[in-house]
């Protein structure tokens, strides 16, 4: 395998790791506890780093762990003291992390490869000098096999515990009532979450993570209805965004890691304005195809009910639908327009006239309403 | 609408029942709850609460806002921490007879627009049968399917729950206390926000849950309908005001009580 597919690879497994703790970070309303886990967990790579001296150790990942944990619970300590809310304790708290891994870094580590660049930024594309070997055999990039072990226990434990995951995000209290201890479910995630942002941000850096566990969630949110179909759709968006951003960042000759974001932001920009249901443009198109109908459904009661009248040839002009209805010119152009369109009215330069098919559906129309 | 339409005579009221609450230490109530105090930060919102209740009662818990009621079913369900008293159900703590007991919370407790379906949102009523990672199978489908149908919402078992009104959300909360087959049910205002047929036909299930011997507290708001609906009443307010039979404890003199000086509403209840 060449370096380039090599780094693709690393891209589509971080990508996918990265989504599936997502979707539930995103549905329980706790996305931005992504950003502060993956910006706090640095104190807890520094202390485990100096503990072993070694870049590659596990020992990396559990120091992670333990301070992205910590990070959720101050955060909820904070919160629970009802002096402020959670956004304004998250905002507190990773900051407060951070500076200290900042700090010992540039205190302590200032020669070696942790440097802070690397932490925010990571840089894939030097991602497979750096092998995985076990008595002298290659066994790939270390990203790779470290982030595939990441990818596998994400799956395994959200096969393991979807029941339990659903139920707590959809109603933390039942499941309280039915035995299944919501903190220690929510606490198994963050772990996740913590585990999964040390692994990656290796490879894309820790401001780039919060995008790839966001993003693709956020996005699948507005194309599908079901969880399970929702987690789908998430790790393919993740997929396409690393494959994508590789060839953005190829054709721009830039960063790796920053091209895939930016493509997981386009994803969810296009899912924005196109999902079919929430998304702006077919909301747009709806609520302009109800306007047009109401606009018509108005116009042939208006119709109907002055055809005949003496007053008929002045009411039953385009005119004074502007005039004295006070429609806009647009909307009465449409509502003449689709009426005419539908052969519900006919219209003789000014005046305008019911047909007998329009007559029928006034009459219709006024019995349902 | 069969659901609607079933009739339900309304049955008197368990005799045995009322004898059990007065003479405690002969059978054990089916929820004892003993000098029950919650506080948050020291300010107490359930001040010494003690309540017996047998088997086969419909009891409403009224109060003013703020009384305590939701916590009250709260701490029963081990969901706050009291920091005082003790909650017995069948005679045990609530850890130990989880699965005989079903508890609806408010329905706006809950995101609706989670991405799942009406089904999905029953069958969580069995996740505690189910225990930890024991997924759901075709079986735990019937059952939710059955008290979909109970409910007169079968039809939307593929709904995605977002598409439902306040009412058809109520009953689907409502099925999926149904589905657990528990014996005590705790219920957080389940008319709220339903429209005056949906009213009807919970009540209709309430009563029928009574009638087959279950124990159903139901946080209530409107005082008017209580004598009509239910057979046993708590008033709440922060500490407890009566409790018994509706026609005992509805006097004026507690509805003062607990509502403090709202005296005319209070009277309009009890003439109701």
């Amino acid at each position: 395998m060449g370096p380039s597919a090599e780094i693709q690879l690393i891209a589509v497994v971080v990508a996918v790791a990265c989504a599936l703790p997502g979707v539930f970070l995103v549905l329980q309303r706790m996305a931005m506890m992504s950003d502060a886990i993956s910006h706090a967990i640095l104190p807890g790579i520094v202390v485990a780093f100096f503990l072993t001296g070694d870049l590659g150790s596990p020992l990396l990942i559990l120091g992670a762990a333990v301070t992205g944990l910590l990070t959720v619970a101050l955060v909820e300590l904070l919160r629970k003291t009802g002096l402020l809310g959670e956004d304004a304790a998250i905002g507190i708290v990773f900051p407060a992390l951070f500076s200290v891994g900042v700090l010992l870094i540039a205190r302590y580590a200032g020669d070696i490869h942790l440097d802070i660049d690397a932490v925010l930024l990571g840089e894939l594309a030097f991602a497979p000098f750096n092998r995985f070997t076990i008595g002298g055999m290659d066994l790939g990039p270390n990203a790779l096999v470290v982030m595939g072990v990441i990818l596998a226990l994400n799956v395994l434990l959200l096969t393991l515990f979807y029941k339990e995951l659903k139920i707590v995000t959809f109603d933390a209290p039942l499941a309280a009532a039915l035995g299944f201890a919501p903190g220690v479910v929510v606490y198994g995630l963050m772990g996740m979450v913590s585990v999964t942002a040390v692994g990656a941000f290796d490879a894309v850096g820790s401001i780039l993570v919060v995008a790839l566990m966001v993003a693709p969630p956020a996005a699948a949110w507005l194309w599908t209805e079901r969880l399970s179909v929702m987690i789908g759709l998430s790790a393919a968006f993740g997929v396409a965004s690393a494959l994508g951003g590789y060839q953005v960042a190829h054709a721009l000759d830039a960063s790796i890691a920053g091209s895939m974001a930016g493509m997981a932001g386009v994803i969810f920009v296009v899912s924005f304005l196109a999902a079919p249901g929430q998304g702006l443009v077919p909301q747009f198109l709806r609520r302009r195809a109800q306007r047009e109908a109401f606009g018509c459904t108005m116009l042939i009661i208006h119709l109907l009910h002055h055809e005949g009248l003496e007053n008929a040839a002045e009411e039953c002009s385009v005119r004074h639908l502007e005039d004295d209805l006070r429609w806009e010119h647009a909307f009465a152009s449409v509502a003449v327009r689709t009426a005419v369109g539908e052969g519900l009215v006919q219209r003789d330069g000014d005046a305008l006239a019911l047909t007998r098919g329009g007559r029928a559906e006034a009459h219709r129309r006024l019995v349902v309403t | 609408m069969a659901w609607a339409a079933r009739s339900n005579p309304r049955p008197l009221p368990n005799k045995d029942a009322i004898e059990m609450t007065e003479q405690p230490d002969m059978t054990p109530d089916v929820i004892d709850v003993r000098d029950l105090t919650v506080a948050y930060r020291e300010k107490p919102v359930l001040w010494d609460i003690d309540l017996r209740v047998p088997s086969g009662v419909l009891m409403a818990v009224v109060g003013p806002n703020g009384a305590g009621k939701t916590t009250f079913l709260k701490a029963i369900l081990g969901l706050v921490r009291p920091a005082a008293g003790s909650v017995r159900i069948h005679g045990e703590p609530y850890r130990r007879v989880r699965s005989r007991v079903a508890y609806v919370p408010q329905r706006g407790s809950v995101d609706w627009d989670f991405p799942t379906s009406v089904l999905d949102v029953v069958t969580m009523g069995l996740y505690g049968r189910l225990g930890w990672i024991r997924r759901p199978g075709r079986r735990e489908r019937e059952l939710a399917l059955r008290a979909l149908d109970q409910v007169g919402m079968e039809s939307f078992a593929d709904r995605q729950i977002a598409q439902l009104s306040g009412g058809q959300q109520q009953r689907v909360f409502l099925a999926r206390a149904l589905v657990q087959d528990a014996d005590v049910y705790f219920m957080d205002e389940p008319f709220q926000g339903v429209d005056a047929t949906t009213e009807k036909a919970i009540v209709e299930l309430l009563q029928e849950l009574r009638e087959r011997g279950k124990t159903v507290l139901v946080v209530h708001h409107d005082l008017q309908t209580v004598p009509e609906y239910f057979d046993h009443a708590l008033l709440l307010n922060v500490r407890r005001i009566a409790a018994g039979r509706v026609e005992d404890v509805f006097t004026e003199e507690n509805l003062r009580l607990t509502y403090g000086g709202r005296v005319s509403f209070a009277r309009a209840a009890v003439k109701a």
